[in-house]
């Protein structure tokens, strides 16, 4: 093989979905024996990438080179056979069958028909043993951790593929000494000169193992660059698109001593978010920033008692309330617009009148219906509000376009009246006009004396509205912002400082108390 | 004029249903009284089909929620026989419904929290009263026929006010209590909207829990109606008979009256109407004179085309091109992934 | 190996032999299919009954249904040295092994009410009912009944399929063999009182309000007392304007009979012990052999009979 040809290369790919360009001319590359980790928030396009290299999607456009070949893979089990395998982060094995079992499924060693167990356990045994794994092959695998099974999972897709290995998320649920363990895998790997591509929300983990960057943003390629070549900064910059420097003028630090609306105390909950202390004052904005999978939607999913906090207080208006479940939160002024407007937020097939009225009217219960007329007042104020097209207000949500399905959800919440509301990218995917709406309304929101927490990626949007700003990093609040510290490099910084790994314990240093 | 529209396809089902029970026997639609009573086999299959009608008013709102309730069959087995004991212990009719009711709303309320606090996939929450149920009922009839001279409940079966059988009275009734009730509070849209998205609803402080107990338990309550029915008809609770398989003749009425399995948006009156074509099919066959070994083949090739007609493949394609035409451009698909 | 086991079993026939000589009283082992219907809950009403008269030590299974049980109750009988076995099996196949187990054990085994497909040498006889006689019997009444006349009937068969719906037609037909009387309607309605109720109504409205109907014949009478109902409401008198045959004597159909609204039954008897324990008496007296199969009896009820006295006497018997 031409030591200088790319193993895989992918140029030009597009991909759109009804709506949506997924994909805009994208080119990859990747070299024999690289470690080659792509990032990019949510709705960058990193997972629609993957799919069109592994043939779960088919690109719209563009060519992709394996040996400088072309191919089209037709399926996942196509592109395996090109030498294409992928490892996700649920592995996706088969727990209720022998190691070996689910080494050699469908490719068992046979004679006369029947499956010679002896010598599937001894090859299985082999393959294993090159990634320095002496186990019981015939053990069942579910009796193994989850980064054992994640090494019988990559060691699989290397023996049936051999050439290209996708790692989405390998490290989401292993601890750190797991962690060292799949990259001494890894490692091993380079060496026998197989591409990897690594994906990762952990950055730390992006810099010590990985050669190359490619970051995604929208559809579309930012960068690709030598990981010797980058700042922690740099890469958070491009990430979330921030240039530094580049400053948005923040709010002045208005100085106002406000009225303690919540307060919450060693808040937390064990698998999602350590515990926290957190203020909110009445007509207040706190703006929550990180990372995807850095724990901000966790915080507010516990605040909110979808996962209902096993640790800590919380008092509303110095009484302490209870927050065990969304309805406990309602109940106290909470609302909450999730993140995934799909599965969390509309109901899809009930009418945008119904939509609306529905947090009010689970409010007063189901035999005390909202009267036809007053649900109609209601509708028509917040459609003309919040400006939602179309404005016929019997038509089922799910025809109307992601950034109208938002302000449908906004408007269930503003219906109740709510004392403090959470919002979970209340941006993400709309277009450019509702995006200032929204903006505006947070604003006008908090005037009217509203307490909002607000969880953004648009840095400038957190800084223009944001009273406060808790940047949140590995399921922990790492550092708190006020006024005149609330700028867009000072969250980077804190998001991407001291990403140096030291027997994978983090070392903070307090950037701002 | 919408409703009309809204029910078509169910309407024209019927309609051709009954316009085939019309080649078979031509005197299908003739009505008269005898002793006081509107008598013909059009009569017949409104109150044949009591039974079915009552169960799937409950079913609706139980698939409205994605959920099924296989249990009703054996519930009613159980609330007849209840019934059937009261009287034949000296209680009154009075005392007999309220009993029956009652052990219905238990038998509901099991099936609910089943569900809804412990979590249990419904199809096999319902599952174990179904088979349950039967052994319950017989332990009550003690394996026999509990035979009843009662005439407040022999009432209830085939006595009439204003010449219409109690059966009939008590359905339609039913049926157009609870649409008032799920239409005229919000339990309609709350129902739907657990079924289309509980998470969601949830989120929005939908009590599904309090809910999905709720309609279990109407399903219960309407179970033990029918049960109460039945055995009233024949004067006497038949535990290994009662509602025997009528758990799958209401699905099939759900379905065929258009509220999908899936749950969410639901039609009571849909419902009521399948019920009809269904006991309509039974007529029919029953007057055609067919051999009785052709009766299930004639039911599911009716049912089959009746199924295939109302397709999601077709019915898509219809919501296509209703989508494309109330907003005048091609529908927003999924989002994309990230 | 084999002779041993000849031996063994020659012995046991020995001692089996020398114990009803010494006029020791019997132990009989009942392996009862289950309760699903009141007729067999008055069967093993009738035959502890019958045991207890003839002073016969009754060891009863309940097998719930289950062939697993049954199996289980032969073997327990086998250990505890019963006398005899009657079974009433719940399926007809899978008895071998375990019949003859009983068989070494030197024990005879008579069946009731059902057969098997197993070799009739596993067991000294079987009583059981003939359904096709029943339905004959049921037919010459009718024939009988209507004195040479036209007559139309209505049929209501049992579960479609099952052997007694199959018989009792063949065996009608054969009673109607001749007379002016035939079949204008058959249609199943599964043995229960509802689909009696239910078909009936259809089959009034089907034959010009019930006008054309002479006579109904239902397999069972459960669906000769729905369809009964069925005529009151269509405002016709059961029993004298649409006469009514059914097959099975259960004590609804003589209340029935006693009001006038049904003409005539014939009685599947409960009592398959009654033939069993003297078939039983006579092999172990002096080993007459019986036939390897013993007919209970079907016999009619009409109006003629003291149907108080017989409603009285089924009434407690659990049907």
């Amino acid at each position: 093989m031409n030591k200088n040809q790319p193993l895989l290369k992918a140029t030009k790919i597009d991909k759109t979905f009804p709506g949506v360009v997924a994909l805009d001319r994208v080119d990859f590359t990747l070299k024999a024996g690289e470690v080659h980790a792509l990032l990019g928030e949510n709705g960058a396009g990193k997972s629609t990438l993957i799919k069109c290299l592994t043939g779960a999607y088919h690109r719209d456009g563009g060519d992709i080179l394996l040996n400088g070949e072309t191919i089209s893979p037709r399926d996942t089990l196509d592109a395996q056979g090109l030498g294409i395998g992928t490892v996700y982060q649920e592995v996706n094995l088969l727990g209720n069958l022998t190691v070996a079992e689910n080494m050699m499924i469908g490719r068992q060693p046979q004679r006369w028909g029947m499956i010679q167990t002896g010598q599937m356990n001894w090859q299985t045994k082999e393959i294993l043993s090159q990634y320095g794994l002496d186990i019981d092959v015939a053990q069942l695998l579910s009796t193994y951790s989850v980064a054992i099974q994640q090494i019988i999972a990559i060691a699989r897709a290397i023996d049936l593929s051999g050439k290209v290995l996708i790692l989405d998320e390998p490290t989401a649920s292993l601890d750190a000494k797991e962690v060292q363990m799949l990259f001494g895998v890894i490692r091993k790997l380079k060496q026998k000169n197989i591409g990897i591509i690594f994906i990762s929300h952990f950055l730390d983990q992006v810099f010590e193992i990985s050669d190359t960057i490619t970051v995604l943003r929208n559809g579309k390629l930012i960068e690709s660059v030598a990981t010797v070549n980058i700042s922690s900064i740099d890469l958070v910059t491009m990430m979330l698109g921030y240039e530094l420097g580049e400053e948005t003028k923040s709010k002045e630090h208005d100085g106002v001593e406000r009225e303690i609306l919540v307060e919450f105390s060693n808040f937390g909950h064990k698998q999602s978010i350590e515990p926290f202390d957190l203020v909110v004052g009445k007509g207040e904005v706190v703006g929550f920033a990180g990372l995807l999978g850095s724990g901000r939607t966790e915080t507010a999913e516990t605040l909110f008692g979808v996962t209902p906090h096993d640790s800590g207080t919380a008092t509303f208006k110095n009484k302490s309330v209870n927050l065990s479940s969304p309805r406990a939160a309602i109940a106290n002024g909470f609302g909450f617009c999730p993140e995934d407007r799909k599965t969390d937020g509309i109901i899809a097939d009930l009418t945008v009148r119904e939509n609306i009225i529905l947090a009010l009217q689970a409010q007063r219960g189901w035999a005390n219906p909202l009267p036809k007329s007053e649900q109609d007042e209601i509708c028509k104020k917040y459609i003309k509000a919040l400006d939602i097209r179309p404005t016929d207000a019997e038509k089922p949500i799910r025809l109307l376009s992601g950034g109208n399905q938002q302000k449908v959800i906004l408007a269930r919440w503003l219906a109740t009246n709510p004392a403090f509301l959470i919002l979970d990218e209340p941006t993400r995917g709309i277009d450019v006009g509702a995006h200032a709406e929204i903006i505006r309304l947070i604003e006008n929101l908090c005037e009217d004396g509203m307490s909002l927490l607000v969880i953004s990626s648009e840095l400038d949007e957190l800084v223009a509205y944001s009273h406060r700003i808790i940047v949140v990093r590995d399921h922990q609040h790492i550092a708190e912002l006020v006024g005149s510290e609330i700028t867009t490099n000072n969250i980077v910084e804190a998001i991407a400082a001291d990403l140096n790994v030291d027997n994978g314990q983090y070392e903070l240093k307090g950037v701002i108390s | 004029m919408n409703s009309l529209k809204r029910y078509a396809p169910q309407l024209t089902t019927l309609a051709i249903v009954l316009l085939l029970n019309y080649l078979v026997f031509p005197d299908f639609f003739k009505i008269e009284i005898a002793n006081g009573k509107l008598y013909g086999t059009l009569i017949d299959v409104l109150n044949r089909g009591a039974p079915v009608a009552l169960l799937c008013v409950g079913m609706t709102l139980v698939i409205a929620t994605k959920g099924i309730d296989l249990s009703v069959g054996a519930v009613m087995a159980i609330c007849g026989a209840v019934a059937a004991s009261t009287v034949d212990s000296g209680g009154g009719v009075f005392m007999a419904l309220s009993l029956a009711l009652l052990a219905g709303l238990i038998c509901g309320i099991w099936n609910g929290v089943l569900v809804s606090v412990l979590n249990i996939q419904p199809i096999i929450a319902t599952l174990i009263l179904m088979v349950a149920g039967r052994g319950i009922a017989q332990l009550i009839t003690e394996g026999a026929i509990l035979t009843f001279n009662d005439e407040g409940l022999i009432f209830v079966g085939s006595g009439s006010i204003f010449s219409i059988p109690m059966p009939i009275l008590i359905w339609i009734a039913v049926g157009i209590i609870v649409t008032f009730i799920v239409r005229r509070t919000a339990l309609g849209m709350l129902i739907e909207s657990i079924g289309i998205n509980q998470r969601a609803s949830t989120f929005s402080g939908v009590n599904a829990r309090v809910l999905l107990i709720l309609v279990y338990a109407v399903s219960g309550l309407c179970a033990a109606l029918a049960g109460t029915i039945a055995a009233a008809d024949i004067r006497g609770a038949d535990a290994n008979n009662a509602g025997l398989w009528l758990e799958l003749d209401a699905i099939l009425a759900v379905v065929v009256g258009g509220t999908s399995l899936l749950g969410g948006r639901f039609t009571l009156i849909g419902s009521l109407i399948g019920a009809m074509i269904i006991q309509s099919i039974n007529t029919g066959i029953l007057l055609s004179g067919f051999p009785p070994e052709f009766n299930l083949i004639i039911k599911a090739a009716i049912i089959v085309i009746i199924l295939v007609i109302q397709s999601p493949a077709l019915q898509s394609k219809y919501i296509e091109y209703r989508d494309r035409r109330e907003t005048g451009k091609t529908p927003v698909g999924k989002d994309a992934a990230s | 190996m084999f002779l041993k086991k000849v031996l063994a079993s020659a012995a046991v026939i020995a001692t089996v032999a020398l114990s009803t000589t010494s006029a020791l009283a019997l132990t009989v082992g009942f392996s009862q299919i289950g309760s699903e219907s009141g007729w067999r809950a008055a069967e093993t009403t009738i035959t502890l009954q019958q045991a207890k008269d003839r002073g016969i030590d009754l060891k009863f299974a309940d097998a719930q249904q289950k062939q697993e049980n049954q199996i289980k109750a032969l073997r327990s009988f086998i250990a505890q040295g019963v006398d005899a076995i009657f079974v009433a099996p719940v399926v007809a196949t899978g008895w071998d092994s375990v019949l003859k187990e009983v068989k070494e054990a030197g024990i005879p085994v008579i069946l009731l009410d059902r057969t098997i497909d197993s070799s009739d040498d596993l067991y000294l006889t079987a009583v059981t009912s003939d359904f096709i006689f029943e339905g004959s019997v049921a037919g010459k009444w009718l024939v009988d009944a209507v004195d040479g006349k036209e007559c139309s009937v209505v049929e209501l068969q049992g579960t479609t399929g099952s052997a007694p719906a199959i018989e009792r037609k063949e065996g009608f037909e054969q009673g109607l063999a001749g007379s002016k009387v035939s079949i204008i309607r058959s249609q199943t309605a599964d043995f229960t009182r509802t689909k009696g109720k239910e078909v009936m109504e259809s089959f009034l409205k089907a034959e010009g309000g019930g006008k054309n109907i002479c006579a109904l014949y239902a397999h069972n009478d459960d669906m000769a007392v729905g369809a009964i109902q069925a005529i009151k409401e269509a405002g016709l008198k059961p029993g004298s304007d649409i006469l009514v045959v059914s097959i099975d004597a259960v004590p609804d159909i003589f209340k029935a009979m006693m009001a006038g609204e049904a003409n005539a039954t014939v009685e599947l008897t409960p009592n398959m012990a009654g033939p069993a324990f003297d078939a039983l008496d006579a092999f172990l007296k002096d080993g007459t052999l019986p036939p390897k199969w013993i007919q209970s009896e079907s016999r009619l009820y009409t109006k003629d009979d003291d149907l108080q006295a017989i409603y009285d006497l089924k009434k407690d018997l659990g049907y």
